[in-house]
């Protein structure tokens, strides 16, 4: 009775969640003050990213988020991760919540490789303890060897996204956000990703996944939330959610 | 739905403001690390800068203060007076203007990850401390060349000046920091009360000097300003000790001020971290 109680808890709540972006013109406070005494929005018109959407995930589940360009799966993500706040609703998480959002995002191009897999894991929750432990599986996954300790700015593109993308993904966590970034790398280092995916899913992290690979979604998700300019439009297995998107 | 037990649930991107230093000293230690490492990364003078930076600041003060207006006649060592007063603006200057930026300048992080961004602004303070350590080590040289010692009331003197200082930096750093995410017109702000900062304080000039000159009102309002407290405090510390006669160029109530600048500091920290939490929401868009 607990188990299966256990087992149905959410670890993702999306309650109502509306994001509202102004696309201001705005930058400086003469204008900003201005405004505010005539009362009215200059030159700033509201833009609803986000409408009243509602879905959960259950914990050790995978959800692919699908949508055409600028239907609002980043913005989705970024509510989850924390990195915005949303307008209206509520979003709750449950357990460490990490995100493939930007792979390398805080990445110092003057320091070695070495230094931003500290910093970076850092920057993602993890403490010394945690990164010395997991610091070889990180490089060894990453395939970089002795480039480790050259200063990152002498990276290739390719080389600098698999260090980014092997510290991410060595975070210790319980729910994983994953936007976009599965395209990352040469074909080799691709499959591996998706393989580390698959063996995360396998061990019961949750997943919240946003791709436009369909082939890849269907093979790392059950089940596919659509969303359309913004506002949920389909929410159910995997396959019928690909269909549902590409239906007009 | 909404029958869910929600224990152990939490809203992403909540922290807990400054607090969140506590529990995450590791990354702050990171960050600084990587303030300072790249600082000087592709300068042949390296380190070497943050000497000469205020040597130069400091020698300009002195022959225009000291020599063409004869200022070193009426101040017994002047040269320690003016250093100790210059060193701890130049800590406001750097720890403020650094906290300022540090948002904006994190953009790529602010922009994609969550972390407590209180971080960034506290990082850089620290930084400017580490930075100011240098000039700190060539006044107490200049101190002990001409016969100071250090007592127990001189050395807290020191800490409390800092202290004040960087209270002073963390509450206008987060305030300013915050604002200038959505509004840049707060860091040319910024600019100004830097550039007044080394006029509104006794740096070039003594106290009873002030005192003389301004009305009891206005003497009072001049004495609210923390960096008054603090410069006066590291006068104290380093300069009073060199020379025979430092009460009359001393602030009248420094105990009295010391309590009056740590509260000041104290509020403007609150005030601080309020509309930086209230900007918080919208820095990832807003960047
Ligand atoms: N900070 C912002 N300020 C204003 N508008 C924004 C901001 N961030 C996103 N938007 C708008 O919100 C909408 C949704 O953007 P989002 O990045 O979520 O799209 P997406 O579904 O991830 O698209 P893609 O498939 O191209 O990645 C877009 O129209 C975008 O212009
Ligand atoms: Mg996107």
């Amino acid at each position: 009775m607990s188990d299966t109680l256990t087992q149905k808890r959410p670890s993702i709540i999306v309650e109502g969640v509306r994001k509202t972006f102004q696309i201001r013109h705005t930058h400086s406070m003469k204008e900003a003050f201005i405004s505010r005494i005539k009362r009215k929005q200059v030159g700033s018109t509201p833009y609803n990213a986000l409408d009243d959407v509602t879905f959960s995930v259950a914990e050790g589940e995978s959800v692919a988020v699908l949508g055409f360009n600028g239907s609002g799966k980043s913005t989705l993500l970024k509510l989850v991760s924390g990195v915005l706040e949303p307008d209206a609703g509520r979003v709750l998480t449950r357990g460490r919540v990490a995100g493939l959002i930007e792979v390398g995002a805080g990445f110092h191009p003057e320091l070695s490789g070495r230094e931003n897999v500290y910093l970076n894991a850092a920057i993602l929750g993890m403490n010394k303890a945690e990164i010395d432990e997991r610091f070889d599986r990180i490089v060894e996954f990453s395939e970089i060897g002795e480039f480790i300790d050259q200063e990152v700015k002498h990276y290739s593109s390719g080389m600098f996204l698999r260090l980014a993308f092997s510290v991410a993904i060595h975070v210790e966590l319980d729910v994983l956000l994953v936007d976009e970034i599965l395209s990352v790398g040469d074909a080799p280092f691709r499959k591996k990703c998706t393989e580390k995916i698959h063996e995360l899913a396998q061990a019961g992290k949750t997943m919240l996944i946003v791709s436009h690979n369909m082939a890849m979604v269907q093979e790392l998700c059950e089940r596919g939330v659509v969303i359309r300019k913004g506002k949920k439009v389909f929410d159910g297995p995997i396959a019928e959610a690909v269909e549902a998107m590409n239906a007009k | 739905m909404t029958s869910v037990d929600l224990t152990g649930f939490q809203t992403p991107g909540r922290g807990r403001g400054v607090l969140d230093v506590f529990n995450h000293g590791y990354l702050l230690r990171l960050l600084i690390r990587k303030g300072t490492a790249t600082r000087y990364r592709n300068s042949v003078l390296g380190w070497t800068w943050s000497y000469v930076k205020p040597a130069a600041q400091f020698f300009i003060y002195y022959f225009v203060m000291g020599v063409v207006l004869q200022f070193h006649r009426d101040v017994e060592n002047f040269a320690i007076y003016l250093f100790a007063g210059v060193v701890a603006i130049n800590l406001f200057n750097e720890a403020f203007g650094n906290a300022t930026h540090s948002i904006v300048d994190n953009r790529a992080l602010v922009r994609k990850i969550y972390l407590p961004r209180e971080l960034f602004p506290i990082s850089t303070i620290i930084i400017a401390l580490i930075h100011f350590l240098p000039q700190v080590a060539i006044l107490l040289l200049a101190c002990i060349l001409v016969g100071w010692t250090p007592t127990f009331l001189s050395l807290g003197a020191f800490v409390i000046g800092l202290v004040i200082v960087l209270m002073m930096s963390l509450g206008l750093g987060l305030l300013f920091g915050a604002l200038n995410v959505r509004y840049r017109d707060a860091q040319n702000f910024v600019e100004i009360i830097r550039m007044l900062s080394t006029w509104a304080s006794p740096v070039l000039y003594t106290i009873a000097m002030v005192q003389a000159t301004l009305p009891e009102w206005a003497f009072r309002i001049y004495m609210l300003n923390p960096l008054t407290t603090a410069v006066e405090l590291f006068h104290y510390a380093f300069w009073a000790p060199t020379t025979t006669t430092p009460t009359d160029t001393l602030a009248p109530s420094i105990v009295g001020d010391v309590f009056l600048s740590l509260g000041i500091c104290a509020v403007l920290i609150v005030i601080g971290q309020i509309v930086f939490r209230r900007f918080e929401r919208s820095f990832a868009q807003d960047l």
